[in-house]
């Protein structure tokens, strides 16, 4: 009799080992998917560009030239309207989520933040398409008619800037791309500022309230900082999803392969929209090895924002102890 | 070093409190001398923190929560509409039952408060964040840990930078709340003795629910019950010669 319950203990000792093994090397599997996903997508977008690569060499990255006529193809247009575009919708949408999350967290009643929390997820969650198409056949007219008219007259006459805001109003081009994708990521990086300002702890913002800090020097000098991790990654998770937004842009960015002038009024085109354009069309291989390597260089743009925001955090923790 | 003068500094009038519509302090008359340790001692619930967090009306950052009646300090009536907060708070400094240092140095930790209100020289801000950490007793330990996370020191070396950043504005008051309640019984009997010698300089008061604190530390004490002051007197006729039952219950532990 005991020495049946001093088995049937083994035995089952010997299930929870045996269990645990065998979650543990399911859930190891599941995470090395993961990896070997990354990896093999990298590997078939490099074998996939290898002719173009033979063809063009590294001078694919800074040829301006899209021609499939002639069978030349080089990045470079596209490379600048991906970034420009990123980077215009990064500087709009930057200030604006900071003032949501601050208003949210600091400021709104408790109604308000409720609601505002709400709409800011489900503005999230409309599909690219949709912004394409409300860009398209709402904002544009709207922008072309009013908007860009007195950019030209304020902005456009000062000098440098200048150049970024003059020539035709027609709508479509850089900066309606730009403004809409700023839309589009605004929903992202606010909901992550916001989360991670409601976890600071009320006692440190009190503990600096308790100094004579107004709201806004203990969001800026105490709740900033203090999560400056979460913040990061809200603005990589927004930049990462402009830099590769595909439909939005194309309707908005124009499409075209050449390099038209410095003006954000112009049209140009970005990496995503070019794949998503031309590909049912390359009817060559090296057309086609050229589109992949775009996306191989897409890839790349986008690990190395990601690179940078890690060192940008590891150098904020080692300068915080710095003095001001 | 202790020269309690008689006058008084901080004084509640036929003060109320609410948490939206709960009544949590009944009627407060307190006069709060100058330059002595006050504590205030009771159960959990009392309504000792909520007291306290009137003195530099930060109850105000939260919407829902109302006073009534009078709070004066000195000739000022700080629950007037257009006090300024910032002034206000910088008259009365306040730290926390947790040591909150700020994510920044050290050094930084001092400045900040010091930046928001005056516009200091380089060679005068060192002073004034040297003179502080002396204060707090932290300078021997931190002075070659300036540049270092104020986060990186010991939690008990955390709270004394805390009073170091509430001496360093210059403030008349300080409003301690609970702040040993998070250290161990070596870094409280440093703060407590820190106290003692900030005793004078600055009218402090005290919020704990540890008697022998209470007993240690000041000079009066109030007790308080369900959001009543039950009895306010001198810190031996408290614990020595309770002129209350109730009172007498509590502090010989009977009660509580």
């Amino acid at each position: 009799m005991s020495a049946n319950i001093v088995l049937s203990r083994k035995v089952n000792k010997y299930r929870a080992i045996w269990a645990d093994f065998l979650f543990f090397q399911i859930c190891r599997a599941f995470a090395l998917l993961t990896l070997i996903a990354l990896f093999g997508i990298l590997f078939s977008l490099i074998w996939g560009a290898l002719p173009a690569m033979k063809q063009f060499g590294v001078s694919f990255l800074w040829s301006a030239e899209w021609n499939p006529p002639q069978e030349r193809f080089g990045a470079l247009i596209p490379i600048y309207g991906t970034l420009i575009t990123s980077a215009i919708a990064l500087l709009i949408a930057l200030p604006v989520s900071f003032g949501i999350a601050f208003f949210i967290t600091e400021l709104a009643p408790v109604w308000m933040k409720k609601t505002l929390g709400i709409a800011i997820e489900l503005l999230a969650g409309v599909p690219s398409i949709v912004y394409g198409m409300w860009g398209l056949l709402v904002f544009v007219p709207i922008f072309s008619e009013y908007a860009q008219p007195w950019l030209s007259e304020t902005l456009g006459i000062l000098p440098i800037i200048g150049e970024f805001f003059s020539g035709p109003p027609i709508g479509v081009g850089i900066l309606a791309a730009g403004i809409v994708l700023a839309i589009m990521i605004i929903p992202f990086i606010a909901s992550v500022m916001r989360d991670v300002f409601e976890v600071t702890p009320s006692i440190l913002k009190e503990s600096s309230y308790a100094l004579g800090a107004t709201r806004w020097e203990v969001v800026w000098n105490i709740v900033l900082p203090y999560t400056r991790v979460g913040v990061v990654g809200g603005i990589m998770l927004g930049l990462g999803r402009a830099l590769g937004e595909t439909m939005a842009v194309t309707f908005l960015i124009g499409n075209i392969n050449s390099f038209q002038g410095f003006s954000l009024f112009l049209p140009c085109n970005s990496i995503a929209s070019a794949l998503a354009n031309e590909f049912a069309e390359a009817t060559s291989d090296l057309y086609t090895s050229s589109l992949i390597e775009l996306g191989l260089v897409l890839f790349l743009i986008t690990f190395l924002v990601l690179s940078a925001s890690k060192l940008l955090l590891l150098r904020l923790s080692k300068s915080g102890g710095e003095q001001a | 070093m202790h020269n309690s003068s008689t006058n008084v500094l901080i004084q509640f009038d036929h003060f109320n409190f609410y948490y939206g519509k709960f009544l949590a302090l009944k009627d407060i008359n307190l006069s709060i001398l100058q330059g002595v340790v006050t504590a205030f001692i009771g159960p959990s619930g009392c309504g000792k923190s909520t007291l306290l967090r009137a003195i530099n009306r930060m109850y105000a950052l939260y919407p829902g929560q109302r006073v009534e009646g009078g709070l004066r300090i000195g000739d000022e009536n700080i629950l007037a509409e257009d006090v300024d907060l910032s002034e206000l708070r910088k008259r009365v400094g306040m730290i926390f039952q947790k040591p909150t240092p700020f994510p920044m140095s050290v050094y930084n930790n001092i400045a900040y408060g010091v930046r928001l209100h005056e516009n200091l020289s380089r060679s005068a801000m060192d002073e004034r964040v040297e003179w502080a950490l002396r204060k707090a007793a932290l300078w021997d330990e931190v002075k070659d840990k300036l540049n270092q996370e104020g986060m990186s020191l010991s939690g008990g070396q955390q709270q004394r930078l805390c009073i170091a950043r509430g001496i360093a504005v210059h403030p008349e008051i300080l409003l301690l709340d609970e702040p040993t309640s998070a250290l161990d019984p070596i870094s409280t009997m440093r703060i407590e003795e820190l106290i003692s010698e900030l005793r004078g300089e600055f009218t402090i008061v005290i919020v704990t629910h540890n008697m022998q604190q209470a007993a240690r530390v000041s000079d009066y004490t109030a007790y308080m019950y369900l959001g009543e002051v039950v009895e306010y007197n001198k810190t031996e006729t408290i614990f020595y010669n309770p002129q209350k039952t109730e009172t007498e219950d509590y502090v010989t532990g009977r009660f509580g």
